[in-house]
């Protein structure tokens, strides 16, 4: 029963708190208003992260119940929990980053007139993910799932004044709607194989077209969680507040569709041809998002592509099989890139610009924020003992494995996966290395006349003084992160965690050599640019490509081609038809009976002789039928 | 005698009284055209007097057919009514004419404005 | 066919020739010559039919009064003396209905009569008609007469030389 109570409210919690949170009023008419909704929003994560801790702590078993709520034809679907210590861990690291952000919202967003109805929407965010962390039921998930999408477009859109950020918002909503047609068919197919919606069900089944369902599935995960090619709205919803960023792009909403593909995993294990369609996407959004964020020139681009190909980590160690290695990057991933999203907020708000080629020289000004930036870059590239370190060791230890074919995927996706992620560990640490030295080494940029303050984020609207650590509310929830950042990792020793993950034990053994040495070379030949044309961007190195890389592959100007402007047409197509058959077949009942009224009314009008004529000829008609009908009768 | 041959001619010149009407542009003609048509009607009166009556033998015809213990021949007596009012038709329609002459110098029925110009424009 | 048969005959061909000459001439005068013609034939139709008051109050009245009252109005109207070359509106319509009604009654009584014998009818004296008119028709006769006056009154009052004026200008 308590269990049940403390599952339930779980996700219960948070929802509740943004609904009450959206009934409050918006403007900033008195600090009394803004402190109400900032307690509403923080109590929100405060509570499902005690909840979570509780959970942990107190149960023995894995929470689960269901209660039939709907039926869809003979298929029941139920209301319910399914809390393993799995899922357990996410919700933990989800509510961490939740209160984080709410707590580093109320500094970053001071000034914002409309602060009460985002605190209220990142509580129903953090409510909906909590709940396709915690849902035993399939319709339960995809509810959870979608109310995540709309929380994410409302939140992209948030600040009305950017120009961007509406279109940004659109774009996000409608590339992972496409995704999420396929995942409501891969849910409906795998509910009618197997009777039921429940989770539990539907693994125990076993479905004909098994592979079919699966791919329909990925491609909601590959919209979602931002895999090649429905990536491409991951960048540009960076028009979104820096806090949003880190919550819902970087740390949960993302790694949503990773953690559909753990809890399903005994039927992906069953489908070798899934698999290797999840591997070859992981690898190429792997080394793609690796080669875009080289090139950028955005400190939230970078961070953002980044986070593409870090996810593309994760799927491609659920495609070799080893979907324990995936949920332990997925948290630790969770760790240290929420800490560089908002360390990267308070450089912004500093500095008052997105553009590295504007910063330089923060090392002195921002102590703070800089340490947390090599903390946190350090476990991007997978710097020992950091916590990216291990769960990057965890996955290439996977695929190299997977190499042998011991696994439920064929062996040349361990080698694509295996090939891609080395390669991967080389580009993310020089990545890293170019950030880091262009933001806080160097001379310190002069600010010229024609240094208009760039898009994004609260601070535009004053000039920038001299540069600073960011306050204590935005300080705090870093220094927070930092720690997990350094320690998660080390978690992965522990026995009680390894069992709850089903981890295999890091060993370490000659097999890191070899990432490490790329790693070496990766942020070494970085620094070494640098070092020989101190100020000038290393990315200059990669010449003629760099427009390329910069521009994502250029995938935006063909998903444009082929499947914006083609809608468009059809739009428009529709429109026309709407228009010109539609509204001209009702409308033309009204002109055509009124043409017809003023045919009737001249008609009348018509002079003597044609009266007479129409008379007699009335008059012998009438005649002709009564003779007709005389005769007959 | 056979009754068919008036009953046609009486058909035959209503037929040309309703072309008469139909084509002529002078009112005059028009009227004359009338008259046709009304002589018509009268030959049919006066051929359904000798004839239907002559020939119902055995039928019980109702008392006000005979009044006075003869047949009736309302059928002349309809035709001269025919002709009296046909009489007036003329006197009267010809006075229209004339004043109608005496606005608009002409007569043609195709001419005559059924309403004023302003009338026109308000009902449009 | 006896003897009433071909003067039936005779004189209905008359009648309608000259009522065909009637509507289709394109001198104004001779067209009511021509209805003179017609009438002519009609009464004597009627007095073989046994109506002779009726023909010759016919030839009286029509002839004598309403024929000649028509050739006042033509004159009055400055009719032309020759052919007049706009006399007529488009045939068409005239001929479908005028030649629908004239075929559709004569098919419809020739189909009711066929050839049937009927006895000639007595002659018709004055006396017999007389009866009848102040017998049976007594009322319709009265309202003739009033309805006369009006006709009379109603055509002098037509003949007002201030008719024409419109309402605004009537002083």
């Amino acid at each position: 029963m308590i269990a049940q109570v403390f599952g339930t409210a779980l996700f219960g919690v948070p929802v509740l708190v943004g609904l009450l949170g959206l009934l409050l009023p918006t403007g900033d008419s008195g600090r009394y208003r803004r402190r109400r909704a900032a307690w509403l929003g923080v109590a929100g994560a405060a509570l499902a992260l005690a909840d979570v801790v509780f959970l942990l702590l107190a149960a023995d078993d894995p929470i689960e119940y269901g209660v039939e709520v709907v039926r869809f034809g003979e298929l029941p679907v139920t209301f319910g929990v399914s809390l393993g210590p799995a899922a357990l861990y996410v919700a933990l690291a989800v509510t961490v980053v939740a209160l984080a952000v709410q707590v580093y919202s109320v500094g970053y967003l001071h000034d914002d007139s409309r602060y009460a109805p985002y605190a209220a929407q990142v509580s129903i965010f953090t409510g909906a993910m909590l709940l396709v962390v915690s849902a035993n039921d399939l319709i339960m998930l995809l509810v959870g799932w979608e109310v995540m999408g709309i929380c994410s477009y409302l939140l992209i859109g948030h600040d009305r004044r950017l120009p961007e950020a509406p279109r940004a918002a659109v774009k996000a909503f409608l590339v992972t709607r496409v995704g999420d047609v396929g995942f409501l068919l891969g849910i409906a197919f795998l509910g009618i194989s197997a009777g039921s919606f429940e989770i539990s069900a539907v693994l125990a089944s076993s479905p004909a077209h098994l592979t079919v369902a699966l791919l329909l599935i990925l491609a909601g995960v590959a919209g979602k969680s931002a895999q090649f090619p429905l990536h491409t709205w991951l960048p540009d919803a960076m028009a979104g507040p820096t806090p949003i960023s880190a919550l819902i792009h970087a740390a949960t909403m993302v790694a949503a569709g990773v953690y559909v593909v753990f809890r399903l995993f005994p039927l992906f294990s069953r489908s070798p041809g899934a698999l290797a369609v999840l591997g070859v996407m992981a690898a190429i959004t792997l080394l793609l998002g690796a080669l875009a964020a080289t090139a950028q020139d955005d400190i939230k681009r970078v961070l953002a592509w980044s986070t593409v190909s870090q996810i593309g980590y994760m799927t491609g160690a659920l495609a070799v099989g080893v979907p324990a290695a995936a949920l332990f990057h997925l948290l630790t991933h969770a760790a240290f890139k929420a800490l560089l999203f908002l360390a990267a907020g308070g450089v912004i708000h500093a500095v008052g610009t997105n553009l590295m080629s504007r910063m330089g020289g923060l090392r002195t000004h921002l102590p703070a924020t800089f340490w947390a930036f090599v903390v946190g870059l350090g476990a991007l590239a997978g710097l020992p003992p950091l916590a990216g370190f291990w769960s990057k060791e965890n996955v290439l230890v996977a695929a190299a494995h997977a190499t042998e074919g011991h696994g439920p995927a064929p062996a040349w996706v361990g080698w694509v996966v295996w090939l891609a992620a080395l390669l991967g560990v080389g580009i993310t640490a020089w990545y890293s290395t170019r950030l880091l030295l262009r933001t806080f080494f160097g001379h310190a940029r002069a600010r010229t006349e024609q240094w208009h303050v760039g898009f994004d984020d609260a601070a535009y609207e004053r000039e920038p003084g001299a540069p600073h650590d960011p306050p204590k509310l935005m300080l705090w929830p870093v220094l927070l992160l930092t720690v997990p950042t350094v320690l998660l990792g080390l978690a992965a020793f522990l026995p009680g965690f390894r069992s709850a993950l089903d981890l295999d034990a890091p060993h370490l053994e000659i097999s890191i050599v070899l990432p490490l040495l790329l790693l070496a070379l990766g942020a070494g030949s970085a620094w070494w640019l640098w070092h020989t044309a101190p100020g000038v961007d290393p990315a200059q190195a990669l010449g003629r490509l760099r427009p390329f890389f910069a521009a994502g592959f250029r995938i935006d100007e063909i998903q444009d081609r082929l499947v914006v402007r083609p809608v468009r047409a059809l739009a428009a197509a529709l429109r026309l038809v709407d228009e010109r058959v539609v509204d001209a077949a009702v409308e033309g009942t009204g002109t055509s009976t009124t043409r017809l009224g003023h045919a009737l009314a001249n008609a009348h009008r018509a002079a003597l002789p044609r009266a007479v004529v129409a008379v007699f000829a009335g008059a012998l008609v009438l005649g002709v039928v009564a003779a007709i009908y005389g005769a007959s009768s | 005698m056979h009754a068919v041959i008036p009953y046609v001619t009486g058909a035959l010149l209503f037929g040309l009284g309703v072309y008469g009407v139909l084509r002529r542009r002078n009112a005059i003609l028009v009227l004359m055209a009338v008259e046709l048509m009304l002589n018509a009607v009268n030959l049919i009166f006066v051929t359904a007097d000798a004839s239907v009556r002559a020939r119902l033998v055995g039928v019980q015809v109702e008392a006000w057919a005979y009044p006075n213990g003869r047949p009736a021949h309302s059928g002349g007596v309809f035709a001269l009514f025919v002709i009296v009012l046909a009489a007036a038709e003329v006197g009267v329609g010809l006075a229209i004419v004339l004043q109608y002459f005496r606005m608009r110098r002409a007569v043609h029925v195709d001419e005559i404005a059924l309403q004023h110009e302003n009338d026109e424009q308000v009902s449009r | 066919m006896t003897v009433a048969d071909v003067l039936l005959l005779a004189l209905g061909a008359v009648a309608v020739g000259s009522g065909a000459a009637v509507v289709t001439s394109t001198h104004l005068v001779r067209s009511g010559l021509y209805l003179v013609i017609s009438l002519g034939a009609v009464a004597g139709l009627y007095l073989i039919l046994g109506a002779e008051l009726l023909a010759w109050v016919q030839v009286l009245v029509y002839v004598g009064a309403v024929v000649v009252l028509l050739l006042f109005a033509v004159m009055l109207t400055r009719a032309p003396i020759g052919p007049s070359r706009d006399l007529d509106r488009p045939a068409w319509p005239a001929l479908i209905v005028g030649g629908g009604v004239g075929l559709g009654l004569a098919v419809l009584l020739a189909d009711a009569f066929r050839w049937t014998l009927y006895d000639r009818p007595d002659p018709g004296t004055t006396e017999r008609m007389g009866t009848q008119i102040f017998g049976q028709w007594v009322l319709p006769f009265e309202v003739l007469s009033i309805l006369l006056l009006a006709a009379l009154v109603g055509a002098i009052v037509l003949s007002r030389p201030d008719i024409g004026a419109r309402k605004g200008e009537e002083s």
